[in-house]
């Protein structure tokens, strides 16, 4: 018998209601994490990552709405808990980092007092105490003199510091699972590095799950040990992070890791530009009928047109949704 | 933050009221109201009696410092009251919307289409003169910009990314409006709340003038130009010093807030930019 997922999304359909039209934004995804595993969803911009994550968190607003399926959060069923109870769950134990440092920090509250607030709301500490706890968060994110930092005010703050902050904030409570969404697309590569070696860490010493959000197949494969390659509202591809970069079986997962900068490849980075993958993703309101990739798929061929792939099981728990995969 | 001209102006003539308000006691000459001696009556202005005195004379001077007591507390109590109400309401209306948006913004529309003057009027004539009356007329009758300031700051600020982390870091709805937007939406309260202000100073002089703010013999600015309309070819002073002190505050409040709206109000400040 395996023991409980800490988070288990079953054929989770979310559906765009804006009056005029009714559409499946996100259809059939369903996935699972365990305590203190890292799993990714990675896809081009566009592709229902962070409506996906909204979901979890139970925080998607008019027009969108979860249509079908289930998320079950130790078992328990987010959709069916009271706004009350789903609050005490965001932040205490779902806790979730952005992509924007610079906005996602109140202005006009010192970073200090942000992260204290943490403690007083979910763990009934008093200002004092909190304030405290503010200061060890802050350290525990490697913030430099973290007494003197807890004043400070976001714009006084670089974005890696921000970011730190951010992780500190999410981190506070101890969640068991944290939901980073891009949490660097909006830093430098460097900081970048940095950023995630941190979030790592940490996790992996407090056994925090990490689900994993981002665009940057590399990033996420390299954070998570599984990864499930999002296309259009529908996950094509869930693999072991090793096994994409070795044998993936999806021509999106193909195109993905074809657009990567590869080792050694830098010299030839100034003259030829990396290989991309043709086309953009469809607005929801345009998902083609059959595969949605098939307009931008080489493979294509008419059986794609028409009909949607099933789900084919690989090995290793693995899985694919395409007619001709590899 | 740079304080301009203006604000520097005003703020020190605001002060200057306060500070007057606050001592009065000590720096007027005599009792405002009991301070009556018909051997000095309808004296003008000189070195014993700086302001003059009226026909009852009482000493001008002394009843105008004493009267600040009474136009600032009543202009700023009823601006506070008006910013409470309007905060509350634009803020919850701009955050929750739906049908209370719709209710809160009806109110709102009556409000701005009722002269607020004309409304204290009414609000006075039933409940009578007096301090308490003139503080729950003015009070109740001005929060309408206030509230749509706080409507529309709501608005764009509920879409800001703080105010999205909050409700993923667990905030609920009362938590967020006090931590995340509230604060970010004083600046421009503020200035709203300081030319308010100057409106309530004038609109209590102006009730207190009609006879349905405060009465004589005590000692507004409003009242005392009441008394001294009928002297006012006879005996000047008695009309210009209240007259006077009603201009300087009313002026002082309004050069504050344009002056703390270059600094405060984000829309002026980018506009600037
Ligand atoms: N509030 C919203 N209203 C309407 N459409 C939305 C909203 N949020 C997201 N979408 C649409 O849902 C799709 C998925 O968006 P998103 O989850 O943000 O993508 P990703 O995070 O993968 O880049 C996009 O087509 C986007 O336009
Ligand atoms: S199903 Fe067809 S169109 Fe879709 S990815 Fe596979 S080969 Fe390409
Ligand atoms: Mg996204």
């Amino acid at each position: 018998m395996t023991a409980a997922p800490l988070i288990e999304v079953e054929d989770l359909r979310i559906d765009l209601d804006d009056g005029a039209r009714h559409v499946a934004a996100v259809e059939g995804v369903s996935f699972r994490i365990d305590r203190g595993e890292t799993f990714g969803l990675v896809g081009e911009s566009g592709c229902g990552k962070s409506i996906t994550a909204l979901a979890l968190i139970g925080l998607l607003r008019r027009p969108l709405s979860v249509a079908a399926g289930a998320i079950r959060f130790e078992g328990r069923e987010i959709q069916g808990l009271s706004a009350a109870e789903q609050r005490a769950l965001r932040g205490n134990r779902i806790a979730m980092i952005f992509q924007e440092p610079m906005t996602a920090l109140n202005p006009v509250s010192p970073v200090g007092r942000q992260i204290a607030e943490m403690f007083v709301l979910h763990k009934g500490k008093s200002w004092r105490e909190a304030n405290q706890l503010a200061v060890e968060a802050l350290a525990n994110v490697r913030v430099p003199a973290p007494e003197r930092r807890v004043k400070d005010y976001p714009h006084q703050l670089s974005g890696g510091m921000r970011q730190r902050v951010m992780i500190a904030i999410a981190l506070a409570c101890d969640p068991d699972l944290l939901i980073a969404d891009e949490p660097t697309t909006a830093l430098d590569v460097t900081v970048q590095a940095e950023i995630i070696e941190l979030m790592r860490n940490l996790c992996a010493e407090r056994g925090t799950a990490i689900l994993m959000i981002s665009h940057d197949l590399g990033l996420v494969a390299n954070v998570c040990r599984r990864v499930g390659v999002m296309y259009a509202g529908r996950i094509v591809e869930e693999r072991g992070s090793d096994d994409i970069f070795r044998a993936c079986a999806h021509p999106y997962t193909q195109g993905l890791v074809d657009s990567l900068p590869r080792l050694g490849s830098r010299a030839a980075l100034g003259r030829s530009r990396l290989r991309e993958i043709a086309g953009v993703v469809p607005a929801i309101a345009d998902f083609p009928s059959g595969c949605r990739f098939n307009p931008r798929c080489a493979q294509a061929t008419e059986i794609c047109r028409t009909t949607a792939p099933e789900t084919t099981w690989l090995g290793a728990g693995g899985l694919v949704r395409c007619h001709h995969h590899a | 933050m740079k304080l301009g001209t203006s604000a520097i102006i005003g703020g020190t003539l605001f002060a200057l009221a306060i500070f007057v308000g606050l001592f009065a006691p000590w720096l007027a000459h005599t009792d405002p109201v009991m301070g009556a001696n018909l051997m000095n009556a309808e004296e003008p202005p000189s070195w014993t009696w700086w302001f003059g005195t009226d026909a009852q004379g009482r000493d001008i001077y002394s009843r105008v410092v004493h009267g600040a007591r009474i136009s600032l507390t009543v202009g700023i109590v009823s601006q506070l009251v008006n910013s409470v109400i309007g905060v509350t309401l634009g803020l919850t209306a701009g955050y929750w919307g739906g049908w209370w948006d719709d209710v809160v913004n009806g109110l709102t529309n009556l409000m701005l289409a009722i002269p607020s003057l004309i409304f204290a009027l009414a609000i006075m004539a039933v409940l009578g003169p007096g301090l308490t009356s003139l503080l729950i007329a003015l009070g109740l009758t001005n929060w309408s910009f206030t509230c749509r300031i706080a409507r529309a700051s709501t608005l764009s600020l509920k879409s800001q990314g703080y105010v999205q982390a909050a409700r993923v870091l667990g905030y609920g709805d009362l938590r967020i409006m006090i931590t995340q937007l509230l604060p970010n939406m004083v600046g421009p309260i503020i200035v709203i709340g300081t030319l308010g202000m100057g409106g309530a100073v004038l609109a209590e002089a102006s009730l207190s003038f009609l006879g349905l703010g405060i009465r004589p013999p005590y000692p507004s600015w409003g009242s005392m130009l009441s008394e001294a309309r009928d002297q006012i070819t006879t005996a000047p002073w008695l009309s210009v010093f209240p007259g006077l002190a009603i201009f300087l505050t009313v002026l002082g409040l309004n050069l504050l807030g344009d002056g703390l709206r270059d600094v405060l109000d984000p829309q002026s400040r980018s506009r600037r930019a």
